[in-house]
């Protein structure tokens, strides 16, 4: 204890700490909650694996390799073996390959899903919650209507409109799910921004009515949209598994994916679980872990948690 | 000092009550503000006072032309402020700043405090060059007493008193004329609040500046305002200077409002007569006939009162009251009488959805 | 002896990953019956949490609360939450801030004052609900027949509030925790609820333990005054001597700082540096020495121990001699 120093030093100590922003103060937060570090590392995982997985996986997923052990008359299925640690799958494939290369279709479409969808929304949002008026009232009964189907239901719908399916309609119509959520989280807060007073500050200012949206309003409204978007990953991947599981995905079945995967075995569930519980599970981790994630971002990113 | 700033004639902010989805339906108006002339000149503080409801932070929002007044004007330095439109407004607005109530949620929490005070020079073309506009936010600082190693922080790592230096400081940036302060003390600490008034003091000493302080706080209006303007129900009840308002309020309304306030000594306290109002604040939504304050009056007569609203009138040199009987009460021809207190429905033809319609001062109006 | 006598209060609360917090610390007091105590302080001092720990309303998980209170003979720290519910209800009334919160908002206000008639009084509904109107019209609420079938978003701030001390007082209490009860009301609903309040303690013989920031309230209403600072009572007074002479520079600098409505035109504030939250970084030492225009290199050292000093209990090293000007003239 500096029981010396002179009092006059020690309280002017005190004022003289450099500026942290409120990023930066999140992310403080965030690093020493457990439940972030998880999900993070999940994540990190699943990123790396889907990258890496050409180089990972110990044989083509393509290759019919095993097709010889394969008696479909018995319902027989390459077992685990040398070389195969989780066995063939129904044409003989290798069944770990085909799950380590598959995380990186269910990435592409979680995230190109999110990524539109995002787009859409906050267009839609921002017009809606920087203009307002009738503007606002035509986007958002058009929100409404979309809200109002099930979202499933619209991305199948969305999803068979198209005459051949392939990875871009499945991206496309989990996008088109997610924009309504977006859009209306946005407007929402960009709504509540528009009468803030640091907004009618800035008015008071004289700053451009540009300037206040892009500068003021729509920063301060993108906490919510950015933990919605972790959430969203996770429900893309689910129901780009659902509408592949359908088979309103890529038919190409070359190319492994997850809901593909569970989708094709559901006639020798009873006698091969595993078949589907690998890529299951593989689902429900991913979409565990951006859940984790976006969760402890939302706390991380409420002001009143803020010191 | 005599030359008019500000001068404000027959302002009404009346805000509509809507109901329905799609097409919204005006179902009726909040008569926030409701036929307001005042003069502000030059170097003076105006205080307007006046408790929750009764239209004043809705009056220096329409003035700065935050909410669209929706009749009469402001005429600002000669010219009509509430004509310009667009681009004109917009370079006006440099001379007519406002600091606000809470200073937390009037800064953005998103910007440092550097970036808050060029924000506005940016916005005027005041930001010549970095050295010079370095000095610029640099004097600011000192001027509001902040360190200038404030300006790498953020809103949220100061107190409350510090957040409301910013927030002046804001205001100064732009060299303002006028700065409309609405309640700037009433969210700080006791101990805090005269730091804050002080620093406004020798700002206006130090910028010749012009105020107008709106607030509920009596004890602190009075203080710091050369002229009080009183103001009930939307509309201004009595104006005097300071000491002429404390010493010989006119209005019923403003002696029963100076009489309410405590004062932190129990010599005085236990010697004051009380005036206590009967019953609450009438709805804005539906206000009471002929003088608004009527309804809870005790000197209220049998004539006049309910039927004609009175206007506001000088009854001496500079002090104006808006009472039929001011004369009467003031020379003790009339007595006070008791009240009874009248219901006044909370919610009265408001919807859930005002709050969308009009800013915080729907709010104000919504909770008396 | 007194019916609530309070001794070295603590309260820590202690949030995960964080220091533990002491939000009140070793504060005591005593309420004769029939007394008007106060807690004066501003935001962070501690008030509030004093009068939720008393009546047993804080979070059992976070928060260590150590002490006595003692009231009526028992330690109401020890008692289970069903003995402390009963307790409350009946023996102890309290006012919050918020009217419109600690009303429940789909229950008319008849049937909340009913219930705690019927629960602690055991009434018959016929008779409670002729006791609820007795009450509602006792606390000045017009028409109160008609009240009683309202909900409470339908009564005015000042109104909810009546009506929750309608509600403190239905079983009688000895004692009612008021705290901050006329914040969020206008100076002349304010002075009703004040009056009301004065004037029910009066006839009850209730005592009152007010909570406020607003030294006004504390001047006509309060009885002995406490002064709390960082947590700490720092000065302990009856209301004449305390207001006539402040011996504390913090107690001294907040009348300084607030304008009088009957000051002379032109007269100064005084404000005090600083703000709440300057506090010094270390366990010894008084938390207002960073803002105080007397204090000694003792006091960033020391923590100032409660003396009867000066006729009257005292935390400090330097108190302020009653006629001499504030120490040090504060920048703006």
């Amino acid at each position: 204890m500096a029981l010396g120093v002179s009092k006059k030093e020690k309280i002017d100590d005190l004022a003289d700490t450099a500026g942290v922003s409120l990023a930066a103060s999140a992310w403080k937060r965030l690093r020493r909650s457990p439940v972030f570090l998880i999900g993070a590392t999940i994540i990190g995982i699943f990123i790396m694996v889907s990258l890496l997985s050409p180089w990972l996986a110990p044989h083509d997923p393509s290759d019919k390799m095993l097709i010889e052990q394969v008696v479909k008359a018995r319902n027989e299925i390459p077992p685990a073996q040398p070389g195969h640690p989780l066995g063939g799958d129904l044409q003989g494939r290798d069944f770990f390959s085909r799950l380590l290369v598959g995380s990186q279709q269910t990435l592409i479409v979680g995230v190109g899903a999110t990524l539109i969808g995002l787009t859409g929304g906050l267009i839609l949002g921002t017009l809606a919650g920087a203009i307002g008026g009738w503007v606002d009232s035509v986007v958002m009964r058009l929100v409404d209507v979309m809200l109002s189907l099930p979202s499933l239901l619209l991305a199948f719908s969305i999803a068979a409109m198209f005459a051949r399916p392939s990875q871009f309609t499945v991206i496309l119509a989990v996008a088109i799910v997610q924009i309504p959520v977006f859009a209306r989280l946005l407007r929402g807060s960009m709504l509540a921004q528009r009468h803030s007073d640091h907004v009618l500050a800035a008015t008071a200012l004289g700053v451009k009515k540009g300037a206040i949206v892009f500068r003021h309003m729509l920063p301060n409204s993108l906490s919510p949209v950015i933990v919605q978007s972790t959430l969203v990953l996770a429900t893309a991947i689910i129901e780009a598994a659902a509408l592949s599981f359908l088979g309103l995905g890529n038919p190409d079945d070359r190319i492994p994916e997850w809901g593909q995967m569970l989708g094709d075995v559901q006639n020798v569930f009873d006698t091969h679980p595993h078949l589907a519980a690998w890529p299951a599970v593989c689902i429900i981790i991913v979409a565990l872990g951006f859940t984790l994630m976006g969760e402890t971002l939302r706390e991380a990113l409420d002001p009143k948690n803020r010191r | 000092m005599s030359e008019t700033l500000v001068s404000v004639q027959d302002m009404k902010v009346h805000f509509p009550i809507k109901r329905g989805v799609f097409m919204d339906r005006t179902v009726g108006y909040v008569y926030a503000v409701d036929g307001v002339d005042l003069e502000i000149k030059r170097g003076e503080t105006y205080g307007l006072v006046g408790e929750s409801g009764c239209g004043k932070s809705t009056l220096g929002r329409a003035m700065l032309r935050l909410n669209e007044p929706t009749a009469g004007k402001m005429v600002f330095d000669g010219q009509d402020f509430s004509a310009l439109k667009g681009e004109e407004l917009r370079r006006m607005r440099r001379r007519i700043q406002m600091v606000f109530q809470d200073p937390l949620s009037s800064l953005d929490p998103r910007q440092s405090v550097e970036s808050i005070l060029i924000e506005g020079l940016r916005a005027h073309g005041l930001d010549k060059g970095k050295e010079s506009t370095n000095k610029r936010l640099r004097d600011l600082l000192t001027a509001v007493g902040l360190p200038t190693t404030a300006l790498r922080k953020y809103p949220h790592e100061f107190s409350g008193g510090q957040r409301q230096r910013i927030g002046i400081a804001r205001a100064l940036a732009l060299e303002p004329d006028l700065i409309v302060a609405d309640e700037p003390v009433s969210a700080l600490d006791v101990s805090v609040q005269a730091q804050v008034v002080n620093l406004m003091e020798q700002l206006q000493e130090q910028f010749g500046l012009t105020y107008l302080v709106i607030a509920h706080d009596l004890a602190v209006v009075k203080h710091i305002s050369d002229r009080v303007g009183v103001m009930y129900l939307g509309g201004l009840v009595e104006e005097a200077s300071a000491a002429d308002l404390y010493a010989e309020p006119l209005h019923p309304y403003t002696r029963a409002l100076l009489s309410a306030i405590p004062v932190p000594d129990p010599v005085v306290e236990d010697r004051r007569e009380r005036i206590l109002l009967a019953g609450d604040l009438p709805s804005p939504a539906n206000p009471p006939s002929g003088c608004r304050f009527h309804t809870r009056c005790p000197w209220r007569q049998e004539t006049r009162c309910d039927t004609e609203r009175p206007v506001l009138r000088e009854l001496k040199p500079g002090h104006k009251v808006a009472c039929h009987w001011a004369e009467q009460i003031q020379s003790g021809q009339i007595q006070p009488h008791e009240v009874q207190p009248i219901l006044v429905e909370e919610g009265d033809g408001l919807s859930p959805d005002v709050p969308l319609v009009g800013p915080a001062s729907v709010t104000e109006a919504l909770n008396p | 002896m007194a019916l609530l006598e309070v001794r070295d209060l603590t309260v820590v609360f202690q949030r995960r990953g964080e220091e533990p917090f002491r939000a009140v610390d070793g504060v005591s007091f005593d309420v004769e019956p029939g007394q008007t105590v106060g807690l004066v302080g501003e935001s962070g001092c501690g008030k509030s949490v004093t009068s939720l720990a008393i009546m047993g309303l804080l979070p059992k998980r976070g928060a260590t609360v150590t002490g006595t209170v003692t009231y009526d003979g028992t330690d109401l720290l020890k008692l289970s939450d069903k003995q402390m519910r009963d307790k409350r209800g009946s023996e102890l009334g309290m006012v919050f801030q918020d009217p419109l919160s600690s009303l429940n908002p789909v229950i008319p206000i008849g049937l909340q004052v009913t219930e705690v008639l019927e629960r602690h009084r055991g009434l018959a509904r016929k008779e409670a609900m002729i006791e609820a109107k007795n009450l509602l019209d006792k606390v000045g609420i017009p028409d109160p027949n008609r009240r009683l079938k309202e909900y409470p978003h339908q009564l005015s701030g000042g109104m909810r509030q009546r009506a929750l001390i309608a509600i403190a007082l239905a079983c009688r209490p000895k004692l009612l925790i008021a705290d901050e009860p006329t914040t969020a009301l206008d100076v002349t609903i304010q002075a009703q609820i004040l009056a009301v309040m004065k004037e029910l303690v009066q006839d009850l013989g209730t005592a009152l333990v007010m909570i406020t920031h607003d030294l006004g309230v504390v001047a006509g209403l309060c009885d002995e005054v406490n002064v709390l600072y960082g947590g700490k009572v720092v000065e302990k007074a009856d209301r004449h001597p305390l207001f006539a002479e402040p011996r504390h520079p913090y107690t001294h600098g907040l009348l300084a700082s607030i304008p009088r409505l009957d000051a002379a035109p032109g007269e100064k504030l005084t404000p005090i540096r600083g703000s709440v939250a300057d506090n010094i970084p270390w366990a010894q030492g008084c938390a207002f020495a960073p803002r105080c225009p007397n204090a000694l290199d003792v006091c960033v050292q020391v923590t100032p121990a409660e003396e009867d000093q000066l006729g009257r209990l005292l935390r400090c090293h330097n108190p302020v001699v009653p006629g001499t000007p504030a120490a040090e003239e504060v920048p703006v």
